[in-house]
């Protein structure tokens, strides 16, 4: 393959802050016309932040996106589109009460005379376009009526509608079965045959091995490598993306304890999850890794009553016990804090003691009333051991930082006193320095006895903290590893099913 | 510190209510006579009431719409329940009027709840509804003041203490309120379903099992002011209190009380209710037109809201700030 001179897109050197975090550190990325190009990265790695940067949704805090060779500046959205950048998104943002026409054409219908929108030359147009990807239903159709892989191409011809050189495909095929798959890698061929460049990003090795051209590494915000995909082979690109060893010092701990605390069989779920069972001891901090989308959160909100599972037991401390709501996990001892701590975590208005006492009402009331003595005891034991920093507890959660905002959240739930914490992310998106706090302080829980369980996305922090690790993919366990075999490569294959190496490790 | 922000919202409304008694006094010092003073509280008590009940139900997210109606179905109810049988006591009136306005309150609650419909609609809908039913009831006659007990309508105007009773149920409902939303479990948990319901959900609370008790309370406070309502002015029709609940919705959001739920308190509901109550009783006073008063309710619905969206948008601020501060 011959290299093209000039590519269609490149991004050099791009930096893009959040507070607290730099999701992307001087990234590069080029796309060339009629190949395809992978981007190859963990959860985190900050491939869908470059999306957003490509698609003038974010604008980078530094470097330049260039076109062509010319630097460019999105200031939104339809600054990307004029350029001829568009993108598929994983989850497709369309109109349901509109026809399918309306919503390939809507923000640049074709226009009548009189300004108006010239319906007849739209649906056309949109005719022409389903056609040209193989779709073969009416523009007329309202948009709610169809499937969702029709959905899909619906998107694509919008994506196509406005003259596209570049098209992004974020996770396309996560809601597609294989034959659509089939379908869309055929529309892939067609599009690279009519010289558009494709950005393709796919956590499916098998995919990118039968689709991309080309491949770019990041990990953690940062550019790794690029090159063909002829010239590398699966290994060589896991390496590539996980990295070599655990670059950040965790807390040493030693596990003793091996009673049983919490005991899950047989969960399942009609969409989310099926067949969830394991074992939790007293003191120990189990991980939970996975894609994006493998179920775990979905799992963890099932066990901890806010859905409920359509099967399944659990058994704690012996005893069998149903949990079909949030209160019924708390009284049992199982605490869960969730993802989005901003919007599942503080309740703002309500001062800082108030919120630390939430879930613990019972405790402090005497005969229905509540009594201000013991809410303040209770809230200022738990904010003193969490080194929680306020003028006073009186004071309202909103005025405090994100990371003490944290701090009052966990202290809500150690203060329920429960025998499993289920974290579910707990150290995204927050910096370094906090993220080792968080750390040494999972690791003080389980030695006082506490049981974790730890939903994370990140290798280094999975590997660091757990003492077993239950990898999950499509909804299911696909395996437990301890000890040795906790290794970046052997977690990376297990969740993105990469085939050969399950095939060795089950003879 | 900003922690007082919800104490500083009330002593401004206090402060403008005192102006407003100032200016008016100017015009006619009479107004401000005691007497005078009692006598506004006395007939801005079914207000207070009512603008409790709305109260919970806004701090929740939800609003109700059928306050008015219910008033006035238990209204009626009430008053036929007297004439068909004149020898029943007062206080079993009382507790069929505030069970059959809890009864109203709660198939707005379970709508909300176990239907999920948006509390505006349901509210739109059996406000409707229970005026249609008074129709229904009393074939649209009226029921008139000599056709009521002499206790039935005598109970609310029953002085005790310098005060009519109707003004001591307006206090005791205060205070039960205050209590409630201070020191109860439930009275927490409806600041935490309206401040953050997925953090709520998360803590173990019933988002739909509290929104359901708020319509209760609002429902039942509605009844017993159906009752008071009814007595006090001896006389029952189908559209008594007619879109009086506007007033109540306007007295919580002059009140301070955050139509996007979560923030509010009792003293603010009252001071709410007490500003529409003093406008109203002092306009016709002052030789001012009756519609200048639905004017200056508007103007000071606006005020509050842009006051309120305004302290909001200040603690946004100080939350990035402080973000910053912390890196």
């Amino acid at each position: 393959m011959t290299e093209p001179l000039t590519p269609v897109v490149s991004m050099d050197a791009i930096t893009k802050i959040f507070p607290g975090v730099k999701a992307l550190d001087a990234v590069h990325l080029k796309l060339y016309a009629g190949q395809v190009t992978a981007l190859v990265g963990e959860n985190g790695a900050g491939k869908s932040t470059t999306v957003k940067v490509l698609t003038g949704i974010y604008r980078p805090d530094e470097g330049t996106v260039r076109i062509d060779g010319t630097p460019v500046t999105f200031t939104d959205p339809n600054a990307a589109s004029d350029n001829g950048i568009t993108a598929i998104h994983q989850e497709t943002v369309l109109f349901d009460e509109l026809s399918v026409a309306e919503n390939i054409f809507i923000g640049h219908a074709p226009r009548t005379r009189f300004g108006l929108i010239d319906r007849h030359a739209m649906y056309e147009a949109a005719a022409r376009l389903l056609r040209s990807i193989g779709a073969n239903f009416d523009p007329r159709t309202r948009l709610r009526h169809l499937g969702i892989a029709n959905k899909h191409l619906v998107a694509i011809a919008r994506a196509l509608s406005v003259d596209a050189r570049v098209v992004i495909m974020d996770e396309p095929t996560a809601a597609l079965s294989h034959k659509e798959i089939e379908e869309l890698y055929e529309l892939i061929e067609n599009l690279k045959s009519q010289g558009k460049a494709i950005l393709f990003i796919s956590h499916k090795f098998d995919e990118i091995f039968r689709i991309a051209d080309r491949y770019t590494v990041f990990r953690d915000g940062a550019f790794i490598d690029e090159g063909l995909i002829d010239d590398i082979d699966r290994d060589g690109l896991v390496k590539l993306m996980v990295g070599r060893a655990v670059d950040h010092i965790f807390p040493t701990r030693e596990m003793t304890a091996t009673e049983d605390v919490l005991q899950v069989v047989g969960y399942a779920h009609p969409t989310e999850f099926a067949d969830i069972g394991f074992t939790l001891k007293r003191g120990e901090i189990l991980g939970f890794y996975g894609l994006v989308g493998a179920g775990r959160s979905e799992f963890m909100q099932s066990l901890f009553g806010i859905t409920k599972p359509s099967k399944g037991v659990c058994k704690i401390k012996g005893k069998i016990r149903v949990i079909r709501s949030p209160a019924d996990a708390i009284s049992n001892g199982i605490v869960y804090v969730p993802e989005d701590r901003g919007k599942q975590g503080a309740v703002i208005g309500l001062p800082i003691f108030q919120n630390i006492t939430l879930p613990s009402l019972g405790r402090t009331s005497r005969s229905g009333f509540l009594r201000m003595v013991e809410e303040f005891a209770l809230a200022r034991e738990y904010a003193e051991r969490l080194d929680l920093r306020a003028a006073s507890l009186d004071q309202d959660v909103g005025q405090l930082s994100g990371g003490n905002q944290q701090k009052v959240v966990i202290a809500k739930w150690l203060a329920t006193q429960p025998q499993v914490i289920i974290l579910d992310e707990p150290t995204k998106g927050i910096d370094i320095g906090s993220k080792a706090a968080v750390h040494e302080f999972m690791a003080e829980l389980a030695a006082q006895g506490l049981s974790v369980i730890m939903v994370s996305s990140e290798i280094p922090e999975v590997i660091g903290m757990s003492d077993r690790v239950i990898i999950m993919r499509d909804g299911r366990i696909v395996a437990e590893v301890a000890g040795d075999e906790m290794q970046p490569d052997v977690l990376v294959r297990h969740a993105a099913g990469i085939g050969e190496m399950s095939q060795l490790e089950d003879a | 510190m900003l922690s007082r922000l919800i104490p500083v919202r009330e002593t401004i409304l206090g402060a403008a209510i005192l102006a407003l008694l100032l200016l008016i006094a100017s015009r006619f010092s009479g107004f401000v006579a005691p007497a005078n003073l009692l006598n506004v509280f006395n007939d801005t008590a079914p207000l207070i009431i009512l603008a409790l009940g709305q109260m919970v139900v806004i701090l929740t997210r939800c609003i109700d719409l059928s306050v008015a109606a219910n008033l006035a179905l238990t209204g009626m109810a009430v008053a036929m329940l007297n004439v068909a049988m004149p020898g029943l006591p007062i206080p079993v009136i009382i507790a069929v009027a505030i069970g059959l306005g809890a009864v109203m309150g709660a198939i707005n609650g379970l709508l909300v709840w176990k239907l999920m419909i948006p509390p505006i609609v349901v509210t739109l809908g059996t406000m409707a509804v229970f005026r249609g039913i008074i129709f229904l009831i009393s074939d649209g006659k009226w029921v008139n003041a000599h056709e009521m007990s002499d206790a039935f309508t005598g109970f609310p105007r029953a002085v005790i203490l310098g005060l009519p009773v109707l003004s001591w149920v307006a206090l005791l409902t205060v205070a039960i309120f205050g209590i409630m939303m201070s020191r109860t479990a439930l009275g927490r948990s409806i600041f935490a379903v309206g401040g953050n319901p997925d953090a709520a959900v998360y803590t173990g609370i019933d988002v739909g099992r509290v929104k359901f008790l708020a319509f209760v309370l609002s429902g039942a406070l509605a009844g017993l002011t159906g009752y008071l309502w009814v007595a006090r002015y001896a006389v029952a029709y189908v559209d008594i209190a007619g879109g009086f609940e506007l007033e109540v919705v306007a007295a919580c959001v002059i009140g301070g009380i955050s139509i996007a739920g979560g923030i509010g308190s009792v003293g603010g509901a009252v001071l709410g209710a007490l500003f529409l109550g003093v406008i109203k009783n002092a306009l016709p006073v002052i030789n001012i037109s009756p519609f200048w008063q639905l004017a200056i309710s508007g103007s000071a619905i606006l005020i509050a809201v842009a006051f309120n969206a305004r302290s909001g948008k200040t603690k946004g601020r100080i939350i990035l700030k402080s973000a910053e501060a912390s890196e």
